[in-house]
C-alpha cells in the first residue's frame, strides 16, 4: 500500500511541476505576443534570425524531407506491390508526407537545431549577465531577444516544411518510378488526384503550431537557466527534449482536431 | 537622488541584505566597501531594479520604484548607468556596437554622431581603435573598460560602478578613478562605487559605507573611516593596506 501512495505522490509532484512550467511557458508566450504589437519590430534582429533559421536550416530540412519521402515510397512499394496496388503509392506517400511526416520530422529537426541554439544562446546570455545588462540599459528582454526569434521561427517553419514536402514527394516519385519501375504518369496522376489542398493546409498549420511550441519552450528554458556553465548544457538538452515531446503529444491532439474541423462534413 | 529604505533581500535561501539604508544625494559619490560575498553586487542590482527586494523601498528622485513592473522601470534605468562586475558586454556585438547600443536605444541614428561619440568614449578609457574587435578578443581589464565606456556613453545622471578597478593595472586603475572623479565633478554625475580597493575608495569617495552582515555597519568620510577604531572596519581597511589581497 505504501508504495502506491509513494508513487501517487511522486506522480502528483511531477504533474503539478509540469503544469506550473506549462503555465509559465504560456505566460511567456502571451508576453511575447503582447510585446510584438506593443513595440516596434526590430527588423535587423529579425533578419539575422531569419537567416540563421530559414536559410541555414535548409540543408538539414531538405535532407530530412528527401530521405523520408524516399524510404517511405520504398516501404509502401514493398507492401503494395503484393496486392498489385502500385497505383496507390503516389497518393499514399504524398498524403503521409503532408499530414504527418513532413511537419513532424521537419519540426523535430528544427527543435534539435534551432531550439537548441536558442536555448543555448539565451541561457549563456543569462548567466554572463548580458540579459541583466540589457535590462539595465532599459531594454525589455522579451522584446529584444524573444520576439525576433519567435517570429523568425514561426515564419520559417511552414516554409521549410513546404520545401521538405516538395523534396519528399519528389524523392518518393524518383524511388518508385525510376528505381522500382512504377508507371510514372499513372503515379503522378494519382498523386495529384488524391492529394487534397487540405492536406497541404494541415502540413502548414501543424508546422506553424510546432514552431510556436519550439520557440516558446526553448526561449522559456533559456531565460530561466540556472546559474553556472552546467546550467547551459542542461537547459539546452531539456529544451530540445521537452520541445520534441510536447510537439509529438500536441501532434496527436492536433491531428484529431484538424480532422474534425476540416473533414466535418 | 537615490534612497534605499530598509532593504531586505535573500538569495538562494540566504538572507543577504537585512535592512540596508543608503542615501545618495545629487552629484554625490558614495563608496561601498565590504567583504567579498557580503551583498554589494546584490545591492546594486536592487537599486537598478534587476532584483526585487522582499521588503523595503527604493526611491529615485522622490519617486518610489519598488513595486513597479519590469517595463515601468525602464525609463528610470535609462537615467542610471551600471558597470557590471563581470563587464556583461554583448558578446555577439563588436565593441563599437556595444557602445553604440545605448545611444541607438535612445534614438540616435546618425552614423557620424555614433562614430564620434564611441571614439570619444573609447578614448576616455584608453581603448581607442578597438571599435571593430569582438568582446572575446579583449582582455579582462579591457572588457571592464569597454563596459565602463558603454555605461557612461549616454551620460546618465547616476552611475553605479561594481568594482571598476578590480583586475586593472595600477596606472589604468588610477585613470579610472580620475574618470569617476571627473564625471562627478565636471558633469555632476552622482555615483555609487563598490570596491575592495581602499586606494580607490579614498580617492573617489566623499562618503564611505561599510556593508557588513546585510547592513550598513559604518558610514563616514574617508578620514573618519581611517580614524575609525571599530575592529571590523579597521581590519578591513588595514587588511588591504598590508597587502592581503581581497579581490572579487
Ligand atoms: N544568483 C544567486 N543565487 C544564489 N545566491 C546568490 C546569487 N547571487 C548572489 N548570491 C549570494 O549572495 C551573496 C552576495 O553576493 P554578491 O554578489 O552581492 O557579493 P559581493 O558583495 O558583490 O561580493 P564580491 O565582492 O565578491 O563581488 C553571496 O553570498 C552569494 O552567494
Ligand atoms: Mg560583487
Amino acid at each position: 500500500m505504501g508504495w502506491a501512495v509513494y508513487l501517487a505522490g511522486k506522480f502528483g509532484a511531477v504533474f503539478t511541476e509540469s503544469c506550473r512550467t506549462a503555465g509559465s511557458v504560456f505566460i511567456l508566450l502571451g508576453d511575447t505576443l503582447r510585446s510584438m504589437v506593443q513595440y516596434r519590430i526590430r527588423w535587423d534582429q529579425l533578419w539575422e534570425q531569419m537567416y540563421f533559421i530559414g536559410i541555414r536550416s535548409q540543408v538539414v530540412v531538405l535532407t530530412t524531407g528527401a530521405f523520408t519521402g524516399a524510404v517511405f515510397a520504398a516501404q509502401v512499394w514493398f507492401q503494395f506491390k503484393r496486392f498489385g496496388m502500385e497505383s496507390a503509392i503516389g497518393p499514399t506517400v504524398s498524403i503521409a508526407m503532408c499530414r504527418e511526416l513532413g511537419p513532424v520530422l521537419c519540426c523535430l529537426l528544427l527543435a534539435g537545431r534551432v531550439g537548441a541554439a536558442m536555448a543555448a544562446e539565451l541561457s549563456s546570455m543569462k548567466i554572463t549577465e548580458q540579459v541583466d545588462a540589457l535590462r539595465a540599459l532599459g531594454v525589455y528582454p522579451t522584446e529584444y531577444l524573444i520576439v525576433p526569434r519567435f517570429l523568425a521561427l514561426v515564419i520559417s517553419a511552414p516554409i521549410l516544411t513546404g520545401l521538405a514536402l516538395v523534396t519528399g514527394i519528389g524523392c518518393g516519385y524518383f524511388v518508385a518510378v525510376k528505381i522500382f519501375g512504377v508507371d510514372g504518369a499513372y503515379y503522378w496522376d494519382n498523386t495529384i488526384k488524391f492529394t487534397d489542398s487540405k492536406d497541404v493546409v494541415i502540413a502548414l498549420i501543424k508546422s506553424f503550431i510546432f514552431a510556436v511550441i519550439i520557440a516558446a519552450i526553448a526561449c522559456h528554458k533559456g531565460m530561466n537557466c540556472p546559474p553556472g556553465t552546467a546550467g547551459v548544457g542542461k537547459t539546452t538538452t531539456e529544451a530540445v527534449v521537452n520541445a520534441s515531446l510536447a510537439l509529438l503529444i500536441v501532434n496527436f491532439f492536433l491531428t484529431v482536431l484538424l480532422n474534425a474541423l476540416l473533414y466535418s462534413n | 537622488m537615490i534612497q534605499l529604505k530598509e532593504i531586505w533581500k535573500s538569495m538562494g535561501g540566504q538572507e543577504v541584505l537585512r535592512g540596508v539604508n543608503l542615501r545618495l544625494g545629487p552629484a554625490e559619490r558614495v563608496v561601498v566597501i565590504g567583504r567579498s560575498g557580503c551583498g554589494k553586487s546584490v545591492m546594486l542590482r536592487v537599486i537598478m531594479g534587476l532584483l526585487q527586494p522582499e521588503a523595503g523601498e527604493v526611491f529615485f528622485e522622490g519617486k518610489k520604484l519598488t513595486g513597479l513592473s519590469e517595463e515601468e522601470w525602464n525609463p528610470y534605468r535609462r537615467k542610471i548607468g551600471m558597470l557590471f562586475q563581470g563587464s556583461a558586454l554583448f558578446d555577439s556585438l563588436t565593441v563599437f556596437d556595444n557602445l553604440a547600443f545605448p545611444l541607438r536605444e535612445q534614438g540616435e541614428k546618425s552614423d557620424a554622431v555614433l562614430r564620434d561619440k564611441v571614439a570619444e568614449a573609447l578614448k576616455i578609457v584608453s581603448l581607442s581603435g578597438t571599435e571593430e574587435k569582438m568582446p572575446a578578443e579583449l582582455s579582462g581589464g579591457m572588457k571592464k573598460r569597454a563596459a565602463l565606456a558603454r555605461a557612461i556613453i549616454s551620460r546618465p545622471d547616476i552611475m553605479l560602478y561594481d568594482e571598476p578597478t578590480t583586475g586593472l593595472d595600477p596606472i589604468v586603475a588610477d585613470s579610472i578613478n580620475r574618470l569617476i572623479l571627473h564625471l562627478g565633478k565636471m558633469l555632476g554625475m552622482a555615483s555609487i562605487v563598490v570596491t575592495h580597493d581602499m586606494v580607490s575608495a579614498r580617492m573617489v569617495g566623499e562618503r564611505i559605507s561599510y556593508l557588513h552582515e546585510g547592513k550598513i555597519y559604518f558610514e563616514g568620510t574617508p578620514e573618519q573611516v581611517d580614524r575609525c577604531e571599530d575592529p571590523l572596519v579597521r581590519d578591513f581597511v588595514r587588511g588591504h593596506a598590508e597587502g592581503i589581497g581581497i579581490t572579487g
